[in-house]
């Protein structure tokens, strides 16, 4: 930013300003490199995705850019034969209530945490938060347990459950900071007005914390969605897999076949990638505020 | 309703009126906090209690302890399971080692890459661009990270960019994740890749709260562009760095999914880490072994967080 207002300097002479040119060089090539090493992987994975099965196998992904036969069967292929498009419902499935839950109740308990007055109140919020300390693995056997006692290891509600809880200390954490920088005066005013508390949280904090409610949200979200390990253990009933846990058969199963997977792993990046390019500015807050999870 | 009750943020209510306040709207408390109390309770500190308790015994199939055996599991990790730590082997290897290996690595180069990326974005037009292509990898899935990286390995150089590109020098292709002595850094370098963008992200809008004066005035004063870094924006860069520190040392503790899907702990167990051997023990119905694994685990990333959660009642820093 700084040198970029030094090249608009009226005093600048033009050799200076093609010294500062020549000089940045380095920083110009740096970041080609940088962006050559970030975008490869990514784009011939998804160039691949879109390459018949044999040209796969006969030429390399760069050489397609210049022959140019796609299609879009490996996308069909993967949703029809490898049970694909089960596994986007899932996905789906797991992930709504896995993060509606989760936000409802943290914002909930947020609330009492910034603006109701109870015994103990600044001593829980720290316990809650220093739980985030627990791996998910640490409860991985008992809640096994739990959800076969419970009936719910063949359906979605353990790992409803489990990703509810998990997610709750963060979200709490996160809201309760938001919601103790609201205006005071706001807050009281309502009371003054005979305002109930559960009224003032849904009429006056909740409109108010948006931006807060959307980070925890887009970031709960793609927790779940990305979640490899606890649909893998919680989710028991083989026509319940998420895409996560599909894919990863997929490639035990289906080894060197790159037009299926290729398939796959793009098909699993869809969401995310349409919440990252659609809501960029509250997913970076999310992920800034969100930096201890 | 008296507006002088009406509790704070800030200031704890005062020692008189707190059984008052409390007979109004304690129990009212109880219902916003009382959902998420119950299944925190329910389903974290229950089953980590249950879990450490689990970790000193054996149980069957139906995940049962048929049998206490004291710290046995917990020696039988640290001595006798070559693949969670052998010692025997010069330098050491197993589990614990790679997971160290993965700490020190991955920790330091997403840092590194994150801060080198964040300085230089910032001296471009495009840096919004730039920022963008390196922090989307964050939003994806480890295992379409696992699988992107598992082509850009693979061995067949008209298949896989890396051989290609080696092979272009003259070079034999390698299978970078089928070889011992590769599989961990290629594991890594991929993780890496994925994490970076967030180091960027924290490192460049901490470097963004730098006051431009100060550094106007250090460069009219003839500072040089390294000696501005190194001087001025490193020294104020040192708390976001903390904080990204941390947030890489738990995630390097915890990470699974890519291991899991790109190797699978192989070949031969040479990339297992922790969490996966905690998986795999599971897997094997081992219930007790792999809950002493998972409260190692825990023991390991308590005091990292500890650090962070002691920061985050002093201050508040970054974003």
């Amino acid at each position: 930013m700084a040198v970029a207002q030094a090249t608009v300097r009226p005093r600048e002479t033009p050799s200076a300003r093609i010294l500062g040119f020549i000089s940045r060089t380095p920083v110009h090539l740096g970041l080609l490199i940088v962006a050559v090493i970030w975008l490869v992987p990514t784009v011939g994975l998804a160039v691949t995705s879109f390459r018949p099965r044999g040209d796969i196998q006969a030429s390399s992904w760069w050489s397609s850019l210049t022959e140019w036969s796609f299609t879009l069967h490996n996308y069909r292929e993967v949703l029809n034969t490898a049970n694909m498009d089960s596994a986007f419902v899932n996905s789906i499935m797991i992930t709504v209530p896995s993060t509606l839950l989760p936000l409802a109740l943290a914002a909930a308990a947020a609330y009492a945490f910034s603006w109701i007055s109870f015994p103990f109140r600044d001593t829980i919020f720290l316990l809650i938060v220093a739980l985030m300390v627990v791996p998910v693995q640490m409860a991985l056997v008992p809640l096994l347990i739990i959800f076969r006692d419970l009936g719910i290891a063949n359906w979605f509600g353990g790992i409803w459950l489990a990703h509810t809880a998990f997610g709750l200390p963060l979200g709490i954490f996160l809201l309760r900071n938001f919601f103790i920088t609201l205006p005071r005066d706001l807050i009281e005013a309502a009371r003054v007005d005979g305002a109930s508390n559960l009224r003032i949280f849904l009429k006056v904090v909740l409109p108010l914390s948006v931006p807060a409610l959307a980070s925890f949200g887009i970031f709960q979200f793609l927790w779940v969605w990305n979640d490899l390990l606890m649909a893998f253990i919680f989710i028991q009933n083989g026509d319940l897999l998420p895409m996560t846990v599909r894919i990863n058969q997929m490639q035990t199963t289906y080894g060197g076949e790159w037009h299926l997977l290729s398939a796959g792993a793009f098909l699993l990046m869809i969401v995310p990638l349409a919440v990252f390019f659609a809501l960029q500015r509250y997913f970076v807050q999310g992920l800034l505020a969100g930096s201890v999870k | 309703m008296s507006s002088t009750a009406v509790p704070g943020p800030v200031g704890r209510p005062r020692g008189r009126r707190l059984s008052a306040i409390f007979r109004r709207q304690g129990w009212q408390a109880l219902l916003f906090i009382g959902p998420a109390l119950l299944l925190l309770l329910v389903l974290i500190v229950y089953p980590t209690i249950r879990t450490v308790i689990y970790s000193f015994g054996n149980t069957n199939s139906r995940l049962e302890i048929v049998k206490w055996i004291g710290f046995d599991n917990y020696t039988r990790m640290f001595t006798r399971d070559k693949s969670f730590l052998n010692l025997e082997d010069f330098p050491p290897t197993g589990a614990l080692v790679n997971n160290v290996k993965w700490m020190i690595l991955y920790t330091s180069l997403s840092l590194l890459l994150g801060l080198l990326i964040a300085v230089l974005a910032a001296r471009v037009r495009y840096e919004a661009l730039m920022k963008s292509i390196v922090f989307v990898p964050m939003a994806i899935a480890a295992t379409a990270v696992a699988i992107i990286w598992k082509f850009v390995y693979e061995p067949d150089p008209s298949l896989g960019s890396l051989n290609a590109f080696i092979t272009s020098f003259g070079a034999d292709p390698i299978a970078w994740y089928g070889r011992a002595d590769t599989v961990n850094y290629a594991l890594i370098f991929a993780y890496v890749w994925a994490s970076t963008g967030f180091a960027m992200v924290v490192l460049s809008a901490a470097l963004k709260g730098i006051s431009e004066e100060v550094i106007e005035a250090a460069r009219t004063d003839g500072a040089s562009e390294w000696g501005i870094f190194r001087r001025i924006q490193l020294p104020l860069l040192s708390l976001p760095i903390a904080v990204v520190t941390v947030w890489l040392l738990v995630n390097v503790i915890k990470v699974f999914d890519l291991i899991y899907v790109m190797t699978g702990g192989g070949p031969g167990g040479s990339s297992e880490v922790i969490a996966v051997t905690m998986v795999d023990e599971f897997g094997n119905g081992e219930g007790g072994y792999a809950a002493a694994i998972a409260v190692v685990m825990m023991l390991l990333i308590i005091p990292i967080m500890a650090f962070n959660i002691r920061r985050f009642r002093s201050e508040r820093v970054t974003g």
